[in-house]
This record gives structure tokens, C-alpha cells and sequence, in this order.
């Protein structure tokens, strides 16, 4: 059998087996079903809250909040990371204060935006825009850091526009790392929106969990959960799809598909 | 290195976060707004905040919680990293299901946690830091055994090294970089849990205290345990640097003499 298809297989046999040790053991009593309710009673919530017009609203409130905030960590990563990545006295004279900021956890900032917007999405969109940008940031910079000196040399010594050096030589180079970026900052933006939706309750579905969990709605907490993981996978197959598309002359991608 | 180039090298890195800092308490100074305090009166509300009896009731135990979840996750996602990663097959196996696992925001760990046993304690706090900091660590042992050189592992099999030999000497050294990274993903994720997990329950810590002063109207009070959260992650961050840069230190040896360095 072609390798591929056995891993997927197998693959699907793990996640078979998963489910049916979260049927199982609430069903023999080893765990509690007031707290872990079988696999089959939260599918069947799930598929009930498929039908209701509040969960695709929550669900849409929160990919509006999580695309437009990396969009905007994305454009400032970018434009930012290029031009303190190309211009080398700004790189040394900030570097100490990126490594500063960037450890800071976004959560500290959650009072604080609570304060000043209550439970609207410009919290969420705070906190994602800062959490995610850092990412953002750090792979530009290393992406520009990457440069060749040769070819850059090369393009300024045949009068290359300083526009068509950011476009030929070095956007090139930095892509893959500007893809990086997006990756993990993706993967953040969206534990970030998450997070704004549960604990300060900005409308989406972390709110949706929060209440779902407050009310003692158990099968329902889990079906959200398993919702969340679920976009949680979309968003990271996305990404690489996206690395993928945008790389396919890259050797790292191309080495990939030889494998 | 010269005076001249080490002294430009400490200027660079002071220069700008001593005009942000300046900036900061210069355009709050005068200020009256009810959100930002002016610096100085958030400087002066710091010691009596952090360094009377709450640092023996709050930032201890949320720092020692942290602590005891990463390093609890550390050990059990390198060990089951090991293990997944050496067979092919569990390998093929429990993948998507540990994608999937890893792809679950951690925050929404507390409140499935809480259906089990409540919020307040502190076990179920370390519990959410365990289970949420585990995933990065895992995933990337897996692939860092799975990238070990064929040709060293037949190497040391024909040497007949131990099993245990083999693993230290061989599996987790070249695994080490990417089990780096994996744990460098987990401590920011254990920093958020951290303070998410003390948001949840009304409890004593760090992250408790910050959202009690920001709901008690208590503005620089709150500014300061910001801070405080603030260089708790910088300071994190800096040891796990220090430590990684000793243990991987045989790694960038390694890859200088390659590049020809």
C-alpha cells in the first residue's frame, strides 16, 4: 500500500480510537458523566448547534475578529520589520527594546483594555494585534537579515531603484519568512481572540463556551470546544497550503514534495 | 572589541527604551485622565503593592505554579515525544489526533477543567498549564527523532550502544534544537495560562490581583501589576535563553564548523 495512504489510515484509526475512549469511559462509569459526557451525546449537540443561527453567528464573530486582526499585525509586522530590517542603524538601536516588548504576555494588557472598552471587539482586536504583529515582526527581521550581501551589491551596482531592490532581491529572500510569520501569528491571533471571547466576554465563540460552562450545559461546552480545535486545524492547514502556494519555486518546499 | 564599539553597543541599546520610558512619563505627567495615571504616581504605588505581604501571597505561588506545569509538561511531552517519534507507525497513528489537541486555543482548557472539579484550587491551575503547554513540546519531539540521521542511529545500533546510551548520546542531542523551540513555544503559552487560569477562579495571584485593582477602580495599582507581568515574561524569557544557550551549546559549534565559520 502507498505509504501515504497507510499514515492516513492509521490516522484516522487514532482519532477513531480517541472517540471511542471518550465514549467509553463515561459510559462504564470510570469518569463522571456529569463532566465528560460520551462522545456520541456531544456529536449530537454538535450536529443540533450546526442548525441554530446563534452558534454561525458567534462563529462568524469570531473569524471576522481573528482576520482582521491578523491582517493588521500582518501589515504593521511587515512594513515595520522591513524597514528597521533594511535600514541597519534603526536595527541595532531597537533591537533591545523588540526583545523587551515581544516577551510581554498580550493577557497583561486585559484589564487595561477592559477598562477602556469593556467587552467590545476592540479588545479582542488589541490584544490579537499585539500578540500577533511580534511574530510578525521578528520573522521579517529575519527574513531581511537573510539577504544576500552579494546580490544586494550586485542590484545596487547596476542601479537597481531602491523599490525594485525591496522587489527583487529582497522580498524574495524574506517571503518564506514572512510566511513563517503569518503562520504562528495565525495560530495566535486566534488563541488571542479566543481568549478576549471568554474572559472579557466579547461577543464569538468563547463567549458561547464561557456561558456554555456556567450553565452547567456540559455536552455543549464540549461541542464548542471540539468547534474551536476544529478551526484551530483549518487555520494551521491553511497556512501551509498558503506556504506552499506562494513557495513552490522555493527549495525548501520543493525538497518537500521530492521527499 | 574595542571601548569604543562596546560602548556604542550598550548606547543602542539603551538609547530607545530610555526615550520611550522618558516619553512615557513625560506625556502622562500632568495627566488627569482616569486611564493613564501619570508614571511617577504608578512608580510610587510599586513597592507598597509588590514588595509588602502580597509577594508571599500572590506572585509566589502564580510563579510557582507556572514553574511546576512547564516543567511537568516538559518532561512528559519529551518523554512521549520520544516515544511516538521513534515508531513510524504510533507515529502514523496519533498524529492528527495530537494536531488536533495542539490546535485547541489552551484558554478554553479552563472552563472544561472547571466542569471537573471547580476553579478555586490550586491543582486545577496547574493542571490547565500542564495540559496546555504539553502540545508544542510533544509535537516538536516527534519531529525533532524523526529527523535524526538514519545513518547515526545504525551507527550507534552497530556499536551496540544501550537503548539508554542511545537515547542520550544520540535521539535527544539531535533532537535538541527542535525540542528548544517546542519549549520556547510552551513557556509564552504557560505565561498566558498563568494569568488566564487566575483570571477565571477569584483567587489569590498575580493575575488575580490585576484584575481585582482593575475592578476596585485601583488605576495605578493595576498599572503596576502590568509591569510586574511584563517583566515577569522578559525575565522568563532571558533564563530560557541563558539555559538554552548552555545546553544547545555544542549545537552551534556544530553548525559554525559547517558553515565554515
Amino acid at each position: 500500500m502507498n505509504q501515504r495512504l497507510r499514515d492516513l489510515m492509521l490516522g484516522l484509526l487514532g482519532l477513531f480510537a480517541v472517540g471511542a475512549v471518550l465514549e467509553f469511559l463515561p459510559r462504564s462509569g470510570l469518569v463522571d458523566r456529569r463532566y465528560l459526557p460520551p462522545a456520541s451525546e456531544t456529536a449530537a449537540e454538535l450536529g443540533g448547534l450546526l442548525g441554530t443561527g446563534a452558534f454561525w453567528t458567534a462563529t462568524g464573530q469570531t473569524l471576522r475578529g481573528w482576520v482582521l486582526g491578523l491582517l493588521v499585525a500582518m501589515a504593521i509586522g511587515v512594513v515595520a520589520g522591513g524597514i528597521i530590517g533594511s535600514v541597519p542603524v534603526l536595527r541595532e538601536f531597537t533591537s533591545s527594546t523588540i526583545e523587551f516588548l515581544r516577551p510581554i504576555p498580550s493577557v497583561a494588557l486585559i484589564p487595561l483594555v477592559v477598562l477602556i472598552w469593556g467587552s467590545r471587539p476592540q479588545s479582542a482586536l488589541t490584544l490579537v494585534v499585539y500578540a500577533a504583529t511580534w511574530q510578525v515582526l521578528v520573522q521579517v527581521l529575519y527574513g531581511v537579515a537573510d539577504v544576500d550581501p552579494v546580490a544586494r551589491d550586485t542590484a545596487r551596482s547596476y542601479r537597481f531603484s531602491r523599490l525594485s531592490i525591496a522587489r527583487t532581491v529582497i522580498w524574495p529572500t524574506a517571503l518564506p519568512y514572512v510566511l513563517t510569520g503569518f503562520r504562528l501569528a495565525a495560530a495566535v491571533a486566534l488563541i488571542l481572540e479566543i481568549t478576549a471571547e471568554l474572559v472579557i466576554g466579547v461577543p464569538g465563540l468563547g463567549q458561547a463556551i464561557g456561558r456554555a460552562q456556567s450553565s452547567g450545559a456540559v455536552p455543549r461546552t464540549y461541542a464548542l470546544v471540539v468547534v474551536v480545535g476544529l478551526i484551530g486545524v483549518l487555520v494551521n492547514l491553511f497556512a501551509r497550503a498558503l506556504e506552499r502556494r506562494l513557495l513552490h519555486w522555493h527549495p525548501s518546499v520543493r525538497r518537500e514534495v521530492a521527499a | 572589541m574595542t571601548i569604543l564599539g562596546l560602548g556604542r553597543r550598550v548606547l543602542a541599546a539603551v538609547v530607545l527604551p530610555v526615550v520611550l520610558i522618558a516619553a512615557w512619563w513625560l506625556l502622562t505627567a500632568n495627566s488627569t485622565s482616569y486611564f493613564w495615571p501619570p508614571l511617577e504616581t504608578v512608580v510610587r504605588a510599586f513597592p507598597g503593592t509588590w514588595f509588602g505581604e502580597r509577594l508571599g501571597t500572590d506572585v509566589l505561588p502564580s510563579v510557582s505554579r507556572l514553574l511546576i506545569g512547564y516543567a511537568v509538561a516538559l518532561l512528559a511531552g519529551v518523554a512521549a515525544g520520544v516515544a511516538i517519534g521513534l515508531s513510524p507507525v504510533v507515529r502514523a497513528l496519533t498524529e492528527p489526533a495530537l494536531e488536533f489537541f495542539r490546535a485547541v486555543p489552551p484558554p478554553v482548557l479552563v472552563p472544561v477543567i472547571a466542569l471537573f472539579a471547580g476553579y478555586t484550587g490550586s491543582a486545577s491551575k496547574v493542571i490547565t498549564i500542564v495540559l496546555g503547554c504539553v502540545w508544542p513540546v510533544l509535537l516538536n519531539t516527534v519531529e525533532g527523532v524523526r529527523a535524526v540521521d538514519e545513518v547515526l542511529l545504525d551507527t550507534a545500533r552497530s556499536y551496540r550502544l544501550r537503548r539508554r546510551s542511545r537515547l542520550r548520546h544520540v535521539i535527544l542531542p539531535a533532537a535538541g534544537p527542535q525540542i528548544a523551540a517546542g519549549a520556547r513555544q510552551a513557556l509564552s503559552i504557560a505565561v498566558i495560562l498563568m494569568v488566564i487560569s487566575e483570571l477565571f477562579g477569584a483567587n489569590h495571584g498575580l493575575g488575580a490581583s490585576v484584575v481585582q485593582f482593575q475592578r476596585g477602580f485601583a488605576i495605578p495599582q493595576m498599572w503596576t501589576g502590568i509591569i510586574v507581568l511584563g517583566l515577569l515574561g522578559v525575565v522568563l524569557s532571558v533564563v530560557f535563553r541563558v539555559v538554552e544557550h548552555r545546553v544547545l551549546a555544542w549545537h552551534r559549534g556544530a553548525r559554525n564548523a559547517d558553515r565554515g565559520a
